[in-house]
């Protein structure tokens, strides 16, 4: 049916249509005429943040670095910026399909990680040390995003084959913890790893706070990746394996250059949504004291000259949320689609 | 050479080398674990133990849905906060499922505009995290104008930064959870009795109308109306029922969230009918109402529930965002008591088990739903 039929084919849908559309059409032309036609968009012109006028966009005008960066130096800025496109490099590098081999996505986020890494920190460099904690705002997200992916994938291909063991403790152990791992809250697992885990530890092994959680949030996604991981195993024929052990290959071959290849491909598209998700719920270390994006932004209008602009900071900063993770989504749908039509 | 006999001894004896080795270091941390705690504990000078459930607690928290006061011992302030849980969990997880059935239908629509609403909504309110969305909701409500310019609804329903007021029924507490008991008893045995599953909700909300008016009726004070309306009385509300603004931006944020990914999990189970059976449907002349309950649901269903239970656990879970914007839920509960008491063990103990529970009896509820919709073998 065309477009003009369904949406205008009856009286009802007519109806239905004007109404519909009507309304969409007037919210958008409410958000675009706030957003744009009466905003403020330069910090000199703060007078002009009335009640009347629109969006303040000042505010972020000046005020952004305070919420990409943190409280990282600011002549030292250039490195956060540098640090934050390699990760967001990485990703976008990893969205295409020459980068799919395990050795070449391995090395990619390896590296990638690694010039995030030796930018921030900066001693190896030759460059002022900045500490851990002097890092926030987005590229301190964007670090604990990184990090908890290139640990929790391979923990959660570890899990997902201690699940598939033949022998019965090892099964169990993985079973146990990955159920135990997800029926938790997040917030839970990251903030024993916070507050529980100094306790049941010698101080000799304490380590940073920082550490403790990317450990524990690594585990978190591991767990579900192990999921993944495991829907990816379930596509793959039995006969397979068999055919692999008659032909006097070793356990490791088989899974190494049989099974896993065919793994990775059928469990690509939930790998995505498993990223996607787990850039998602980074947001929720503000509370256990981080300062991450969100709570920078809380800091970006916190004093008094910038309060009544709350709303355009947390707009801004679900914008970029938004943005990262739609687009992400999007591919992975198209991704979906794409390995559909292949295997028809 | 060696023989097969000894390759797989040899085998044999590998694994159960590994998994020696494994059992052994689980010990080994689970010891190690004690050991510090032990030694951490003496240097804190804590006493390990449950005792401190009876000490008084001394401090206050936002929300409660029975008598509290700051005097209460700790087990019923964290038995307070387990209920606040449960209830915000169980509201959420009732609307989302609604919205996001709805939603969800709106997705698979062909009338263009229902479904650009729902992709919409869909698109805004699964791509931003619930955090951020639900401290952007509760900035956004505090900064409400107070009661007294509070928005008003037909004079019944009024939202200020006092929160949302609505009418309530003239009913006392107790009677009101015993009518909720008896509403969910009833959607029970509807559920066991095997009811199809549009005319089991269609019999529930009847029954649950009944239950309420009646006991509305039969229970209310001598000589006062059916209805208790909010009304301003010099600087705040008197009569109704006040959702505090946190609660407020609870559950809309994660019902918001919530239906939306719903939405997506009833959209996924709806593209799973094969298409003959809907071009039958309309080959019969059946409206689209009719395909809608009559074969897309049924068929359906039986796909949807799995995730669906997924999604039930997640929104569980979700209310440990409270702490964020100042709700008192279980876990606000739990990490305000380790503040104050500095019994960390104990309270973490109790959150994890509570949490456990709770999600494993909805992962056997959903079980039983599964079961229950397999078709039968004729």
């Amino acid at each position: 049916m065309s477009f003009r039929k369904r949406a205008f084919g009856t009286p009802v849908a007519t109806v239905l249509s004007i109404v519909i559309f009507g309304i969409l059409a007037y919210w958008a032309w409410l958000a675009v005429d706030w957003a744009i036609f009466r905003a403020v968009w330069r910090a000199d012109n703060v007078g002009d943040c009335t009640k009347e006028a629109g969006a303040c966009w000042s505010v972020i005008d000046a005020r952004h670095r305070l919420i990409l960066f943190g409280l990282y130096p600011y002549e030292e800025h250039w490195r956060s910026t540098l640090a934050c496109l390699s990760i967001i490099l990485t990703v976008i590098l990893s969205c295409f399909p020459v980068a799919w081999t395990a050795k070449r996505l391995t090395s990619l986020w390896v590296v990638g990680f690694a010039i995030y890494y030796l930018l921030m920190e900066g001693s190896l460099l030759g460059l002022t040390q900045v500490t851990t904690d002097g890092w926030g705002g987005l590229s301190l997200t964007l670090f604990l995003f990184a990090s908890v992916v290139l640990l929790g994938m391979p923990m959660g291909l570890g899990l997902a084959l201690m699940r598939r063991s033949e022998m019965p403790f090892v099964r169990m152990f993985a079973v146990v913890l990955i159920d135990f791992i997800r029926s938790l809250p997040l917030l839970t697992t990251l903030f024993t790893a916070a507050v529980v885990v100094p306790i049941l530890l010698p101080s000799w092994l304490e380590g940073d706070k920082i550490w403790r959680v990317i450990i524990a949030f690594a585990l978190f996604f591991a767990c579900y990746q192990a999921e993944v991981f495991r829907g990816g195993f379930q596509a793959i024929p039995k006969g397979q394996f068999e055919a692999g052990k008659a032909l006097g290959l070793s356990y490791w071959s088989i899974v190494g250059r049989l099974i896993l290849p065919q793994v990775f491909r059928h469990a690509l598209p939930s790998t995505i949504n498993m990223v996607v998700v787990t850039f998602k719920e980074t947001a929720i270390v503000i509370i256990i004291g981080f300062f991450d994006v969100l709570a920078s932004a809380k800091a970006a209008f916190g004093t008094g000259e910038w309060a009544p602009h709350y709303l355009e900071v947390y707009i801004f900063v679900g914008g970029i949320y938004w943005l990262f993770i739609f687009s992400l989504g999007q591919y992975g749908e198209y991704l979906k689609g794409r390995m559909a039509i292949s295997e028809r | 050479m060696a023989t097969t006999q000894e390759l797989r001894a040899r085998a044999k004896r590998r694994k159960l080398i590994v998994q020696g080795i494994l059992c052994a270091l689980t010990i080994l941390a689970i010891w190690g674990a004690v050991r510090s705690a032990q030694v951490n504990l003496a240097a804190l000078g804590i006493t390990s133990g449950f005792g401190f459930l009876e000490r008084g607690t001394g401090w206050d928290y936002s929300f409660s849905l029975v008598e509290r006061s700051i005097n209460d011992p700790y087990a019923r302030t964290l038995l307070i906060g387990f209920l606040n849980t449960m209830f915000v969990g169980f509201i959420c997880i009732f609307l989302s499922t609604l919205f996001g059935f709805i939603i969800g239908t709106g997705r698979d629509s062909s009338h263009p505009a229902i479904k650009s609403a729902s992709t919409v909504f869909v698109q805004i309110f699964r791509n931003i995290p619930l955090i951020l969305q639900a401290v952007f909701l509760y900035s956004l409500l505090i900064h409400f104008p107070g009661p007294r310019q509070a928005m008003n609804l037909g004079d019944a329903v009024f939202l200020s930064n006092r929160g949302l007021m609505l009418p309530g029924l003239n009913v006392s507490a107790g009677v009101a959870v015993a009518m909720l008991l008896a509403v969910l008893a009833t959607g029970l045995l509807i559920l066991i009795r095997r009811t199809p599953l549009l005319r089991g909700v269609l019999q529930w909300s009847m029954a649950s109308g009944v239950i309420v008016l009646g006991t509305a009726l039969l229970m209310r004070p001598e000589g006062e109306a059916l209805v208790s309306l909010p009304a301003l009385q010099g600087l705040r509300f008197q009569g109704g029922i006040t959702v505090p603004v946190e609660l407020v931006a609870m559950i809309t944020s994660i019902t918001l969230y919530g239906s939306a990914y719903i939405a997506e999990v009833v959209r996924g189970g709806l593209n799973q009918v094969p298409r003959g059976l809907i071009e039958a449907g309309q080959a019969l002349g059946l409206t689209p109402g009719a395909i809608w309950t009559r074969i897309k649901m049924p068929m359906s269903l039986r796909s949807i529930v799995p995730p669906l239970g997924n999604q039930w656990i997640f929104i569980m879970k979700a209310t440990t965002i409270g702490i964020a914007i100042g709700f008192s839920d279980l876990f606000y509960i739990v990490s305000n008591s380790i503040t104050q008491s500095g019994q960390t063990l104990e309270l973490i103990f109790l959150l994890m088990a509570a949490f456990l529970l709770v999600n494993f009896s909805i992962a056997l509820f959903v079980n039983w739903l599964n079961a229950r919709l397999q078709l039968k073998a004729h």
